[in-house]
């Protein structure tokens, strides 16, 4: 299976109707298992905030208020369909969908389990397994931010528009820190394949990345994914008492549906992203019962990505709101710095002993000339002058976007 | 050379359209938000032609910087500075630039038929470098990408970081002025009464 698919990106040789039909077979049963998880974990996080905040939550619908999301589901797709005035028409009809796409397949690189033989093909319990890997990811967080940015730009609306502008700047930012901690993990591992990273940490705890790599990599990398999601502590993106709703202001009915889901898809996807790359992915203790071997693997996968998807509702519940300066502070000054010298070090120890104490040496020069050169920086805060010519502040920009109508009624 | 299945003319055919609709988008559109869409679709379809030619590494790399990051840059800007939706271009910014377009336009061109001539029309050139050396398949290349950077073209690769750690500095050179001694006492004190009396 992963052979043609490394070798013959175009399927021009070698796929047989049964390949095929594994494939789609795989694709329908990803997709099905995605769209039922992000429905439970709508549930489970109202719950949990409901029992953090010593409120109730949902509980008319079904047992425990598990059909809770299905009914808001219908609701939303019976709701009226608005659009602002001064939208966009196209871009505002296309930004869900460019944050929906990169949610799902972002998860169809993530290995849930072992292999599977069934009438003679081995089945990797994987939807996709390309060559590039992990890098699927981080283009899919790429893309995955325009859908915020082109929302609230298309929306032709001030706090929206402040939105955008909030979002493209901290995507970008994080996305260097996180990118530097993936580099340690693929640098340890020596493949970017996620099946190639998960077999890597298969034998036993001391070699799941988290460990292996020291905890450094491991602490980024949930932080930097956190702010990727624009999860809270990091929501500056949707501050409600700044920007009411953020991007998606404006939107209504269906088109908010999607954003919706694709933020809860992102939560269950990246949960998994960690337990893939720092956590060994399905690997734990599998008990040696005949024909069901291939269950427990699943199951570990289940547990460990639960228990990440319980860590976002804990820090949504736990933990207040960063503001936007030290969002910015955090993520150039500290976690940036931070990865880049871990990879640094993990690269020298990888090479041999003496290379990692040097490096190690070296990194921490660097860090104790960073600091003071942060320090000088703060105490020269007034001896610079104000940017030279005038600085167009959005403030004013937004002001002459959104009165324009007005003026042009007066006149 | 290498015979082009119906698969491989199919992909190129739609790679191909990507790159030339969103390049021509790019020109055509009067707002800049959509011509910054289209130059995504541009680097998309370049990203699958990459695919195509087994590069996965650089359609990876391609996504992830150009689509994923300076894109996303060029829409800050324009958000940030509010570049007016109906804005036309009046005067020509540098003068005689028609003139070295065109010729840089046939140099292109007469480059691109030259290329054809040599090598198959969707394959293209076996490989542009390396003697004719096929490209390993697998593993995404990376290693061959990483070894040829760090040894062949090593010069090259420096001098790159160089320019754009100089282009950093510059920008913040640029942006960020030193205040004079006579200049800040002036500033403190017109500043002074101003901040008093805005937060009343």
């Amino acid at each position: 299976m992963t052979t043609f698919a490394t070798v013959d990106p175009l399927f021009n040789h070698g796929v047989t109707w049964a390949v095929l039909l594994i494939v789609i077979i795989k694709a329908v049963v990803g997709f099905a298992a995605l769209m039922g998880s992000v429905t439970l974990m709508i549930w489970f996080e109202r719950k949990a905030i409901s029992d953090m905040q010593s409120r109730i939550g949902p509980q008319r619908w079904g047992p425990f208020g598990l059909l809770q999301t299905l009914a808001d589901g219908i609701k939303l797709f019976f709701k009226e369909d608005l659009m602002p005035a001064e939208a966009d028409r196209f871009v505002f009809k296309l930004a869900p969908y460019l944050a929906l796409v990169p949610a799902l397949i972002t998860f169809s690189i993530i290995p849930i389990g072992g292999t599977v033989t069934v009438a003679g093909h081995v089945i990797d319990l994987q939807v996709a397994n390309p060559p590039i890997g992990i890098l699927v990811m981080l283009a899919m967080s790429g893309i995955s931010v325009y859908g915020v940015i082109l929302a609230g730009w298309s929306s032709g609306s001030k706090y929206p528009l402040m939105s955008s502008v909030r979002a493209s700047a901290q995507m970008i930012s994080y996305e260097a820190a996180l990118g530097m901690t993936i580099v340690t993990v693929v640098l340890a591992t020596g493949s970017l394949s996620t099946h190639d990273i998960v077999t890597a940490q298969a034998h036993g705890i001391w070699h799941w990345n988290v460990i292996r790599l020291g905890v450094v990599p491991f602490i980024v990398f949930v932080m930097a994914i956190t702010a990727e999601l624009n999860r809270p502590p990091f929501d500056v993106v949707e501050a409600e008492s700044e920007l009411v709703g953020g991007f998606h202001t404006e939107y209504s009915s269906l088109r908010f549906a999607l954003f919706f889901l694709a933020e809860f898809m992102n939560v269950i996807t990246m949960s998994a992203m960690i337990v893939t790359l720092f956590l060994g992915g399905p690997a734990g203790w599998v008990p040696n019962i005949p024909h069901l071997r291939w269950v427990f693997p699943i199951l570990w996968f289940l547990a460990k990505t639960t228990g990440f998807a319980f860590v976002y509702v804990w820090f949504r519940g736990a933990l207040p709101r960063f503001r936007y300066d030290q969002l910015m502070d955090l993520g150039w000054k500290r976690l940036i710095p931070l990865s880049l010298g871990w990879m640094l070090i993990v690269a020298g120890f990888l090479v041999n002993r003496s290379w990692g104490f040097l490096m190690a040496a070296l990194v921490l020069i660097a860090y104790i000339v960073l600091t003071r050169a942060f320090e000088l920086g703060d105490g020269r805060r007034g001896d610079v002058l104000p940017t030279v010519g005038e600085r167009p502040l959005p403030g004013a920009v937004l002001r002459a976007w959104t009165d324009r109508d007005s003026r042009e009624e007066e006149e | 050379m290498i015979a082009a299945t119906v698969p491989d003319v199919l992909v190129f055919v739609t790679a191909a359209l990507l790159i030339v609709v969103g390049a021509l988008g790019v020109l055509a559109v009067r707002n800049p938000v959509h011509a910054a869409l289209s130059l995504i679709m541009t680097l998309f379809g370049v990203a699958i032609a990459f695919v195509a030619q087994s590069a996965d590494f650089l359609a990876a790399v391609q996504v992830i910087v150009y689509a994923g990051a300076i894109v996303v840059l060029f829409l800050f800007v324009i958000m940030f500075l509010g570049v007016d939706r109906r804005e036309h271009v009046e005067v020509e910014p540098l003068v005689g630039q028609r003139a070295f377009a065109g010729i840089g336009v046939v140099i292109t061109v007469a480059g691109i038929v030259a290329l054809m001539a040599k090598s198959h029309w969707v394959t293209g050139a076996v490989a542009v470098s390396g003697g004719g050396a096929p490209i390993v398949p697998g593993s995404a290349n990376v290693r061959e990408v990483g070894t040829a950077v760090f040894t062949t073209y090593l010069f090259a690769f420096e001098a790159t970081a160089a320019l754009l750690i100089i282009a950093v500095v510059g920008a913040v050179l640029l942006a960020r002025r030193e205040r004079r001694r006579d200049e800040m006492d002036e500033a403190t004190a017109s500043a002074a009464p101003e901040t008093e009396g805005s937060d009343r």
